[in-house]
């Protein structure tokens, strides 16, 4: 349904003689947080749907100009709270790039390690949830899930040793990293991505040879090579599209460069395709993670001093714009610079905004069931939405 | 002593109602650690130790003491009443149910066409329930539920008329007494393809999941139930589990020979029991390992294939048992 239609759809309200107005969120079992669909089903089918966000905002750009460039980054890890190591990096990427300050090598490789790691933690959440909206809190969608939070907890206490905390982590500070790796974890992380290794295999034996994941997923929610370009959506569900791009390839930063990974693509565009390419992204990640963790080079973690006082980091007069590739897609972070200690303005890009916005596209012409199948396979965190 | 026949079968009916409702309470128990099993937990555990066994009896007491909410723009007399007609048949089924030769409340000569027939009222209630309530997602739900169980009841009365047809009866002692030499389940070829319908068809009937589209918590919050609280949402479960159990008890008798097992005459019920439980945890099994499928695929699958599938093993059954002469295994 053309996109001018639905919206008349919505604008009937109540009026439409055979139609049913109904509200999925904000307080819903599988809204992933605070999001709320107006829903206009005519029977099963859903003929319009309108999107209502900003129940999570909590003035984040607003806030970036009250705390100085050592304070934020331990905030800007609760825009995106499943993907906090992102936006981390996106914050302290863009800073460096106004700046001009250089990060050591091993500060980037360690970077890249945790990043990866995230990714993966995320990308576990987000079977989980996906596979509890489909599946049901008491059905096999929750055997899935709680298999995957298993294997995130695993990942959660790597950066608990790291870092000294299990989901923001205030890991980077500007000209690199806050916290060098402990004694030993560099084969506790082997160990652990070996182990995700394995189950990522049981997972793909699980769900690709049950016809009823497949049926459930395949061919639901296409979006388009065209839709995705236009909307302007980002991460897996611009691959699952047929579009080859990813900022770690597309423009390097933190030396990506430096490590031989692949990039997945699928043309389908539907749920499946967006599903396979995040399940090659698994393993994508793990590659990197050991590639990273046999080149970790010696030498210093930051190539400013530690912190000390807040004001410490004062950066000159200028802006920038860094992006990063998150879990969900192209995190990217705004700076203007007016000299001072605290950044003049700042902006977030954030990956589930962007993509949300394709959800009125393809709902519509959709059963109940496939609403949440949708919602699931575009993994929005909603406080990288509202910021 | 000898009891008047009135008083005879009113105790009978005392006897199964509350040995099913302790029966339903420790089958949920059950279904619980088995899920936990599945999925590398524990389950409950603290409750009552070892292994939490009073967990069910706290769930229950919590039930009862909750308060009773009433939405205000529900529709009082079928919202209240709801629950009752939906529990009514749950419970009527095990009527005619024989735990063992002369052990039942009524071995009537029309035992499966009793149990198909009160079993598919259940949807009377759930409906009852969706329309009362008053609330969109109840609504949707009862909808769907008037689709799916219609269109399972067929499949479901249709696998089950297998072996009415092998035994010659619609007599449930006399089913199993015609399972004497082969359990239908190893019938050859018939038997096992039954099997495996009475067993899809049940899951749908009882609206687990893969096809519990009714509840579908990711949805439609809760379904049916969605504005039931404390007493009448404890009888609403009370009821599911019962028609659950009550399905693989039939599943035990038409299928696995009932009571017949080897050892004495007394561990009948228990073989019995212990083949219902084995039906029970087949389902329960099926449910914790696959994802919901849509409405329109449930009602593809009964349409398109069950019910032709099924409707053509029943032709099977008639021809193998006209050739092979009516009556007797």
């Amino acid at each position: 349904m053309p996109d001018t239609q639905a919206k008349q759809v919505v604008e009937l309200g109540y009026g439409g003689n055979e139609r049913l107005m109904m509200n999925m969120g904000p307080q819903h079992p599988s809204s992933h947080g605070v999001f709320r669909m107006i829903l206009t089903l005519e029977g099963e089918t859903v003929v319009g749907v309108d999107a209502v966000i900003g129940y999570l905002h909590r003035c984040h750009e607003k806030l970036g100009e009250t705390l100085t460039y050592v304070q934020y980054p331990s905030i800007a890890s609760k825009t995106d709270y499943v993907a906090a190591m992102t936006s981390e990096l996106a914050y302290v990427s863009a800073v460096e790039k106004i700046a001009r300050i250089d990060v050591p090598k091993r500060a980037q490789y360690l970077r890249v390690i945790a990043a990866e790691l995230q990714r993966i933690a995320s990308h576990c959440l987000w079977l989980g949830t996906w596979c509890l909206d489909m599946g049901g809190a008491l059905g096999g969608g929750a055997t899935v899930f709680l298999y995957a939070i298993r294997e995130r907890e695993m990942v959660l206490d790597r950066f608990e040793e790291l870092t000294g905390a299990r989901l923001l982590y205030g890991f980077h500070q500007v000209g690199g990293t806050r916290y060098d790796v402990p004694p030993g974890w560099d084969t506790k992380v082997r160990e652990t991505v070996d182990f995700i290794e394995q189950r990522i295999d049981e997972y793909e034996a699980m769900l690709e040879h049950n016809t009823f994941f497949r049926v459930r997923t395949q061919g639901v929610g296409v979006i388009s090579r065209e839709l995705a370009q236009d909307v302007g959506v980002s991460g897996p569900l611009i691959r699952g599209s047929g579009v080859n791009y990813d900022v770690r390839r597309a423009e390097p930063y933190s030396s990506y460069g430096d490590f031989d990974f692949v990039v997945p693509v699928e043309t389908e565009g539907d749920c499946y395709a967006r599903y396979r390419v995040r399940m090659v992204e698994f393993r994508q990640s793990i590659r990197i993670i050991r590639q990273a963790l046999d080149g970790l080079p010696e030498g210093p973690i930051s190539s400013r001093p530690g912190v000390k006082s807040v004001g410490q980091v004062r950066v000159p007069k200028g802006e920038g714009y860094a992006r990063v590739e998150g879990a969900r897609g192209e995190v990217g972070c705004y700076i203007i610079s007016d000299g001072g200690p605290k950044p003049y303005r700042m902006k977030w890009r954030g990956a589930s905004f962007s993509n949300l916005a394709v959800l009125p596209h393809i709902v519509p012409g959709h059963k109940v069931a496939d609403v949440v199948a949708i919602m699931g396979s575009v993994d929005p965190v909603f406080g990288e939405v509202d910021r | 002593m000898t009891l008047p026949p009135v008083a005879r079968a009113a105790l009978g009916a005392f006897i199964v109602l509350n040995a099913i409702i302790l029966l339903v309470t420790y089958a949920t128990l059950l279904e619980r650690k088995f899920a936990a099993r599945m999925q590398s937990r524990i389950g409950p555990y603290y409750v009552g130790r070892p292994h939490g066994w009073l967990q069910p009896i706290a769930d229950a007491l919590k039930l009862m003491l909750k308060e009773d909410v009433v939405p205000a723009a529900a529709d009082r007399g079928v919202y209240n009443l709801a629950p009752v007609v939906f529990l009514v048949p749950c419970m009527l089924i095990f009527a005619t149910i024989p735990f063992a030769p002369e052990l039942g409340v009524a071995d009537l000569n029309i035992g499966v066409l009793f149990f198909l027939a009160v079993s598919s009222l259940e949807i009377v209630g759930l409906f009852m329930g969706g329309w009362g309530s008053n609330n969109k997602y109840a609504l949707l739900s009862a909808m769907r539920a008037v689709n799916q169980i219609i269109s399972y009841d067929l499949p479901f009365i249709f696998a089950a008329l297998v072996p009415v047809l092998l035994a010659g009866s619609l007599q449930m002692s006399a089913i199993v007494a015609a399972q004497q030499g082969l359990w239908f389940v190893f019938y050859p070829v018939i038997g096992q393809l039954a099997f495996v319908a009475y067993l899809v068809a049940t899951l749908a009937a009882e609206n687990r999941v893969p096809f519990d589209i009714l509840e579908a918590e990711s949805e439609l919050v809760a379904g049916f139930r969605v504005e039931y609280s404390g007493m009448k949402f404890a009888l609403i479960q009370l009821g599911e589990y019962a028609h659950m159990l009550g399905t693989s008890f039939l599943g035990a008798l038409l299928f696995l020979g009932g009571w017949l097992g080897p050892g004495p005459a007394w561990l009948g019920p228990l073989w019995f029991l212990a083949k219902a439980v084995l039906v029970f945890l087949v389902v329960t099994w099926v449910r914790w390992s696959f994802v919901r499928i849509r409405v329109d695929q449930i009602l593809a699958i009964s349409w398109k294939l069950l019910l032709p599938a099924t409707l053509v093993l029943l032709l099977a059954t008639g021809f193998v048992v006209a050739t092979r002469g009516a009556g007797g295994g």
